[in-house]
């Protein structure tokens, strides 16, 4: 049974001439770990506050543990949120922090105070207890803002982009340690952010989102490898997919997939003349900036040569690249767009 | 840890009836509350202006309902008030009155609100509390030595008394108000017009003052509203009745002795507070937003 | 580029762009920017203020009167002649009772209208409109109402009071058909309090509500996720957090309540007998009409001691309930 699930919501707001949500359809799984993701404005933190009871849908169903909870406060739906900006209550302490939540819940204080210092200790706490908000670090806070979420024992965690609040350095391990926080609970956690490099981190499936619809949902390696329009296939992967229009398709295929013709091997693939003009080294990757031409009009696009492949690339010279036909992508060239089935096409 | 999701499985439905049923009862009482408070704050006004159309026959009669007609309703009072006594000159002085207090305030207060807020001196923050401590000396310990201040001033028995001495406690409270507001103002944006070549003077003038504008008009209403209240001051110094402001006016002017002119006091009353309460509130949200600038941080 | 110009004034470069490379203006000096700004103001409030505060001082040691205005040093002589007199010590009571109760009434009733005027409802712009009233009005006049209002034979209170049978013959509030508000010494006193509270609570629940404006949205929004009903988040979150606005607010209550001389003259003249006499009405009473400008002057000195305290009080216990 699905633990979070969404039936045709649909959002608009008062006075507004576009839907934020529309009819949108989902369902969690179990205990995993779902990541919504898309640029500002495509309606995935309103899905979220929808879920929440934050916000009323204007059409549609929300169910929580199976039962619809349309109608109900956030406080009756067994959810608990972290926010972007953690919301700690400032004049309490850590500990009043954590045990606020339980006190709605009628529990005696010495059971209360049990709970609060098992969060603090799984969370890594437990000598931070009396200080107050303004005296801890960014990561503290988010670590505080966790463990008042946990210690309700909801049915899902929902999380607004906890870590953009965070600087970059300290991103990477907190994303880490959420990942492994996660796992170890086992809750069912649906999460927002705009960055892809975080969803793909994070996430055991994602949902792409862009203009109040859901534009894929999968794992990971599915939305990677197999977008299901252009706009998951440049959202998703840094660079992004490259599109090369070619009579009424876009063909796409990824930067790593760009390869100087003997690092790709087998018969199996389209080589194309690639005029280079610019080059950038990043983290021992070369990112190759160029005209190819041969695969339909000439277009911009960007090669990624990790450092196994040591063919020396000359700026301001064409060079032989080729793609194998395996990674090539069909998309249609409506803006709203899907895939379609290959021609091959082989290249003199 | 498991899944307690019990309460929600079971009674769904009834837990929806249950906080459909608390959302209106908290929608009722708010909507109570605001009625008796509104009530509360208003109904000496609104019988106020019934009592302004009363005949004396009506009014002198402790049996009749005070808050019908019980006799026709008559504009003979209200037009004694206009016509008769020297109302409009009252109105007339306070309104000059306080234009120019509020000009004052506005000439010395915005500067200083500037000074303190902008331009970073040591004494900055000793002197914005002592700006608030200037409240704690108030008219009525100061009337009877400012009253020979007024004398030495030349300036007794005239509304410009007032003019003069007004500013006194509009200034402080109109510095804090406006500091409050400069605070919310980032800093780039005058920072970036002395990039582009404008001095500090400049920036202030041409860049801050048209950002500040509605604060700055908020802070004009407060300061009139203080200057057209104040009781004291105009009491003790203009006894002339042509030079009186409303406040001091309309009380002396339709009490003589023993005998009240009850319904002109209360269609002056409603005419007065309905005018100033209208202005007041198209700028209540400005005002708000200022004295949360100014009281966070002290 | 622009870090630089926010350091030293008379170090001020020039700024880049081609129009002013020449010398520095008076624009650009920011210390003796600071002090012109500020000058003008400092110089009012000192001229109109602190000179005539120390005046006031100054009468009070003295026998200025209206008929003798030369100045003559009598030492402490006011001060014993005030505290000789009953009356001095009475209105020394009344202003503290008054004031005392005032404020409470006054944040009690402002911090629930306050909440009240930040939701959201229909007609929200009337209500604040007339709940404004009290304040925004001239005292003077609004006290002249209420001078009808509690009139001891026209009171339209005292006529619903009838009507309903709470009052006349046989009835709760005493054989009498009028409740006399201004003119029994208890009542009078009620009055006065009540008048004052009426105007003064539409003032606190302004600054309340920027208090409550300030609270970010997102910690209403943690709270009711955490399972907090309305009780709760009203006192646990909510309340708290605006403390050092509803100190701010309490001080300009008191500050108000305790100087006032306008209710208590036009309501009563700080009858009946000087039930409701405040220490200052009773200095403009004893200078102003009664002409003994020393004596009242030392009358209202008084007040400027306890403001202080009451003052410093209240802002040291903002400093430390500030959190945000």
């Amino acid at each position: 049974m699905a633990v979070v699930e969404v039936r045709d919501l649909h959002k608009v707001y008062d006075g507004a001439q576009q839907a934020a949500l529309g009819k949108i359809n989902l369902a969690t799984e179990e205990g995993e770990y779902l990541v919504l993701v898309g640029p500002s404005g495509c309606g995935k933190t309103t899905l979220l506050r929808t879920i929440a009871g934050l916000e009323q849908p204007t059409a549609g169903e929300v169910l929580i543990g199976g039962e619809v909870v349309n109608g109900l406060p956030p406080r009756a739906r067994q959810i608990a949120m972290v926010f972007q900006s953690y919301a700690l209550y400032p004049h309490k302490t850590v500990f009043g922090n954590i045990e606020f939540p339980l006190k709605a819940s009628r529990i005696d204080r010495p059971e209360r105070e049990r709970k609060v210092r098992w969060a603090a200790e799984l969370l890594g706490l437990t000598r931070l207890l009396d200080r107050r908000p303004r005296q801890l670090s960014g990561g503290e806070r988010q670590r505080v803002a966790l463990a008042r979420a946990l210690v309700r024992d909801p049915a899902v965690f929902l999380l607004d982009e906890p870590l953009s609040n965070l600087d970059a350095k300290l991103r990477t391990s907190a994303r880490d340690e959420l990942k492994r926080f996660q796992a170890e609970i086992g809750t069912t956690t649906v999460y927002v952010t705009h960055d892809q490099t975080e969803a793909m981190g994070l996430g055991d499936r994602i949902a792409v989102l862009s203009d109040g619809a859901v534009r894929q949902i999968g794992s990971p390696s599915e939305v990677y490898d197999h977008p299901a329009d252009t706009f998951v296939a440049t959202f998703i992967g840094s660079p992004p997919m490259n599109l090369v229009p070619s009579g009424d398709r876009l063909v796409g295929f990824r930067p790593e997939h760009l390869l100087p013709e003997e690092d790709v091997p087998g018969s199996d693939r389209v080589t194309v003349p690639f005029a280079v003009d610019r080059m950038e080294n990043l983290s021992g990757d070369r990112h190759i900036y160029g005209t190819v031409t041969g695969i339909g009009e000439p277009t911009r696009v960007i090669a990624r040569l990790p450092t196994t492949v040591t063919t020396p690339i000359t700026v301001g010279e064409s060079h032989a690249f080729a793609v194998a036909a395996d990674r090539l992508r069909f998309f249609d060239t409506d803006p709203d767009s899907g895939r379609r089935a290959e021609p091959v096409r082989l290249e003199a | 840890m498991a899944l307690e999701a019990e309460p929600v499985r079971r009674d769904a439905d009834r837990l929806r009836a249950k906080y459909h049923r608390r959302y209106l009862m908290g929608r009722f009482t708010l909507y109570l509350l605001a009625i008796i408070a509104a009530f509360c704050c208003a109904a000496p006004f609104l019988w106020g202006a019934i009592t302004a159309l009363k005949l004396n026959g009506d009014l002198y009669n402790p049996n009749n309902n005070p808050f019908l007609f019980n006799q026709p309703a008559t504009m003979d009072h209200v037009l004694f008030l206009f016509q008769e006594t020297p109302f409009l000159t009252f109105i007339w002085n306070t309104l000059w009155m306080g234009f120019l207090v509020v000009v004052i305030t506005l000439v010395l207060g915005l500067p200083a609100a500037y000074a303190l807020a902008r331009l970073e001196r040591p004494w900055s923050g000793p002197m914005a509390i002592g700006i608030f401590f200037v409240y704690l000396v108030p008219p009525s310990l100061l009337f009877l030595s400012m009253s020979r201040i007024v004398v030495w001033l030349n300036l007794q028995d005239s509304t410009w008394a007032l003019v003069v001495v007004y500013p006194t406690f509009t200034i402080p409270v109109s510095v804090w108000l406006l500091f409050g507001f400069l605070r919310s103002i980032p800093k780039d944006i005058e920072q970036q017009a002395m990039v582009d070549g404008y001095s500090r003077l400049q920036a202030f003038v041409r860049v801050v003052i048209p950002i500040m504008f509605p604060g700055i008009v908020a802070v004009i209403v407060f300061a009139f509203t203080l200057a057209a209240s104040e009781f004291l001051y105009a009491l003790a110094f203009v006894s002339p009745t042509v030079e009186k402001p409303v406040s001091t006016g309309v009380p002396t002017v339709l009490i003589r002795g023993d005998v009240f002119f009850w319904q002109s006091l209360q269609a002056a009353t409603f005419v007065v507070a309905v005018a100033i309460a209208f202005v007041f509130n198209l700028f209540l949200d400005r005002f708000v937003h200022g004295f949360t600038m100014g009281a966070v941080k002290g | 580029m622009a870090g630089t110009l926010e350091d030293d004034a008379s170090q001020d470069a020039p700024p880049v762009s081609v129009r002013s490379s020449k010398r520095i203006t008076l624009g650009d000096r920011e210390g003796a920017l600071a002090w012109l700004f500020l000058l003008p103001s400092v110089v009012y409030i000192v001229g109109l203020v602190a000179i005539p505060f120390f005046l006031a001082i100054g009468f009070a040691f003295s026998d200025v009167s209206a008929g003798d205005p030369s100045y003559d040093f009598a030492g402490l002589r006011n001060y014993r002649r005030a505290f000789a007199d009953p009356v001095f010590w009475t209105s020394l009571r009344n202003t503290f009772v008054i004031t005392v109760i005032t404020m409470i009434l006054v944040v009690v009733l402002g911090t629930i209208l306050s909440n009240i005027l930040v939701a959201d409802f229909r007609g929200k712009w009337v209500v604040r409109f007339l709940v404004l009233l009290p304040w925004t009005t001239p005292v003077s006049l609004s006290s002249v109402t209420w001078l009808w209002l509690l009139d001891s034979i026209y009171s339209p209170i005292d006529w619903v009071m009838r009507e309903v049978g709470l009052l006349g013959p046989d009835t709760l509030f005493g054989p009498t058909g009028n409740m006399y508000w201004l003119g029994k010494p208890g009542l009078a006193t009620a009055s006065v309090i009540m008048v004052q509270t009426w105007r003064l609570v539409p003032l606190a629940a302004v600054i309340i509500m920027a208090g409550l404006a300030a609270i970010p949205d997102d910690l209403d929004e943690a709270a009711r996720v955490d399972g907090a009903g309305f009780w709760r988040r009203m006192f646990e979150i909510t309340t708290p957090l605006i403390m050092p606005v509803v100190a701010v607010a309490t001080l300009f209550a008191a500050i108000f309540t305790f100087t006032d001389m306008a209710v208590v003259y036009v309501l009563t003249r700080g009858g009946p007998t000087n039930s409701t006499q405040v220490l200052a009405s009773w200095a403009y009473y004893k200078g102003i009409e009664g002409g003994d400008i020393a004596q009242g002057a030392a009358i209202a000195l008084f007040l400027f001691p306890i403001l202080l305290a009451a003052a410093v009080a209240i802002l040291r216990s903002v400093r430390k309930v500030e959190v945000l």
